[in-house]
């Protein structure tokens, strides 16, 4: 089995009585977007400092790209890009001469760096706007330009810590399609932080849940829609009141049962028969125009674990 | 070598050369005080280089300096730089020498050129033909002590920007501190006796002072390096 891209084992940090990062044991293999997901300040962001080694763990050991975080933090540095919680750029500056600082760092050769700028800017239609102030961009630009520095110098690795936070859902779906492109085109390992869920659902190969600094899931979203899921039923229609739910309710398969408007949602228990609760509701008085079978969704299974560890 | 001079790129293109020539208001004002009105004001006594001249000119450091070093320490602060910058591969050292050698270069130049644009002053306004020039040994002692102040004025700038969130704290710190180190500086040189200072020429007295600035500079310079550290940086 290949070695994994990162590797931490029982990686806590705690900021003193705070559990920032608790016991944290993780593998994330390489070539594929990792989406960690966790509510605000559940330890995302720190996760992401104890990697990059700017921060020391309190116990435990990480290894990224094969290095300790403890001993070899420049070398992982060195290998990886990060957009971290701000964009980081300098507003005063041009576009091209954000990105090229950032290939000087890397010592990249002169025309390897014209030619990345060239090639990035283009990628993410901003070439034209190359020269501009970055101050004078909006704010989905400037989230672009980050994306491009983070990917600047090819790393095998790269770090995004909630790059859709705050924009607006048109923004944030242009950006998850140019981020989505250019991770694809690259070839990179991604480290998503986000709790956007749509944004795991639709990037992510695997996802982990953290909470207060713990891990409780990790897994395909696929598998934890199986593992931790209900099957739903949902089904439109009228005439669908109080009397209907509670009959639902009183149904030893169905686990919950939720009417919102037209819509009539039910969390099933197990695989069981939809027919006999179809029924049900047609004889409490409801009119069916439409059923439909289905999984719960990442945000279904990330609101169930948050309840059950609120708990 | 070459992570140094990176950020003295960076630096200079963030600071100088984008958003046109505002920035050159700050040091032709300088200029236009120390090289054209204060020479015109002492006429050909200038090139003396005295020691009020000098240490009108060693004040042109510290002017520049609470201006710039705020900016491109706090201000990356406050500007949330910082961090992007401390998750990429450029060293500590690095970020952190090449802020202070674009300061000092910045701030030397100035009192350097303010320097000269006062002999040039002189020399066309006030000596009636007979062109001056200052006495080599002091215009060398002028120059050298320029940039030792420049060095102190940017490592102590460093401190306390590292220390504060804002730019505007930076300044306002690093304002009150160079008044109180002016004064606490003629204080501390009237307290020598008389007939120490009797014994001593000119040049050996400045000579005296550079060795003090020096050891400063070693001291607040080797302070920056260990106070300039990523898991500090990160969290503070």
């Amino acid at each position: 089995m290949p070695e994994p891209v990162i590797h931490t084992e029982h990686l806590s940090h705690y900021f003193g009585p705070v559990k920032a990062v608790d016991d944290l044991s993780l593998d994330v293999p390489a070539g594929i977007v990792f989406g960690f997901l966790g509510p605000n300040g559940a330890g995302k962001t720190t996760t992401i400092h104890l990697l990059l080694g700017l921060l020391e763990p309190t116990q435990g050991e990480a290894s990224v790209l094969g290095f300790d975080t403890r001993t070899h933090a420049d070398q992982i540095r060195a290998r990886s890009g990060a957009l971290l919680e701000f964009a980081g750029l300098y507003e005063r500056m041009s576009a091209e001469d954000n990105l090229d600082f950032y290939g000087r760092i890397y010592h990249m050769p002169a025309p390897d760096r014209r030619a990345r700028i060239k090639e990035l800017l283009t990628h993410l239609d901003l070439w034209e706007r190359r020269k501009d102030q970055v101050s004078k961009w909006s704010r989905g630009m400037k989230q672009k330009l980050a994306v491009a520095r983070a990917l600047f110098h090819h790393p095998p690795l790269v770090f995004l810590d909630e790059p859709t936070a705050g924009f607006d859902p048109v923004a944030a779906a242009a950006l998850r399609d140019d981020l989505s492109g250019l991770v694809g085109r690259e070839g990179v390992t991604v480290f998503l932080n986000t709790h956007n869920l749509a944004e795991a659902e639709r990037l992510c190969a695997l996802v982990g849940v953290i909470r207060q600094g713990k891990l409780l899931i990790v897994g395909s979203p696929d598998e934890l829609r199986v593992r931790e899921g209900r099957p739903q039923a949902e089904i439109v229609g009228n005439g669908f009141n109080d009397h209907t739910l509670s009959l639902l309710r009183a149904r030893p398969e169905v686990a919950k049962a939720e009417l919102n408007g037209t819509h009539l949602t039910i969390e099933l228990r197990g695989e069981d028969r939809i027919a006999p609760l179809v029924s049900l509701i047609v004889q409490s008085g409801g009119e069916i125009e439409e059923v439909r079978r289905g999984k719960a969704s990442l945000e279904d299974v990330f609101l169930s674990l948050m309840e059950e560890e609120g708990k | 070598m070459s992570d140094i001079l990176t950020m003295v790129w960076k630096e200079s293109k963030d600071v100088f050369f984008q958003g046109g020539w505002r920035w050159l208001i700050r040091p032709l004002i300088v200029i236009a005080l120390i090289g054209v009105y204060i020479p015109l004001q002492f006429g050909p006594q200038w090139v003396d280089l005295t020691p009020l001249g000098m240490l009108l000119l060693l004040w042109v450091p510290f002017y520049v300096i609470i201006s710039f070093i705020g900016d491109i320490i706090a201000g990356e602060r406050e500007r949330h730089t910082l961090e992007t910058l401390l998750a990429s591969r450029m060293p500590d050292r690095a970020i952190l020498l090449g802020k202070v050698v674009t300061t000092v270069i910045y701030s030397w130049s100035i009192g350097v050129l303010s320097l000269l644009v006062g002999l040039v002053v002189v020399d066309l306004f006030r000596t009636q033909g007979n062109w001056l020039f200052y006495p080599l040994d002091l215009f060398a002692d002028a120059v050298v002590l320029s940039l030792l102040v420049s060095v102190l004025g940017a490592s102590a700038g460093v401190l306390v920007s590292l220390r504060v969130s804002t730019v505007r704290q930076a300044q306002q710190i690093l304002s009150i501190g160079t008044i109180l180190f002016v004064f606490g500086s003629v204080l501390a040189l009237r307290a020598v006796p008389a007939d120490i200072v009797s014994l001593l020429t000119y040049p050996q007295f400045l000579l005296i002072v550079m060795a003090v600035v020096a050891v400063l500079d070693a001291i607040l310079l080797a302070l920056s390096v260990l106070s300039f550290q990523r898991s500090r940086l990160i969290l503070s």
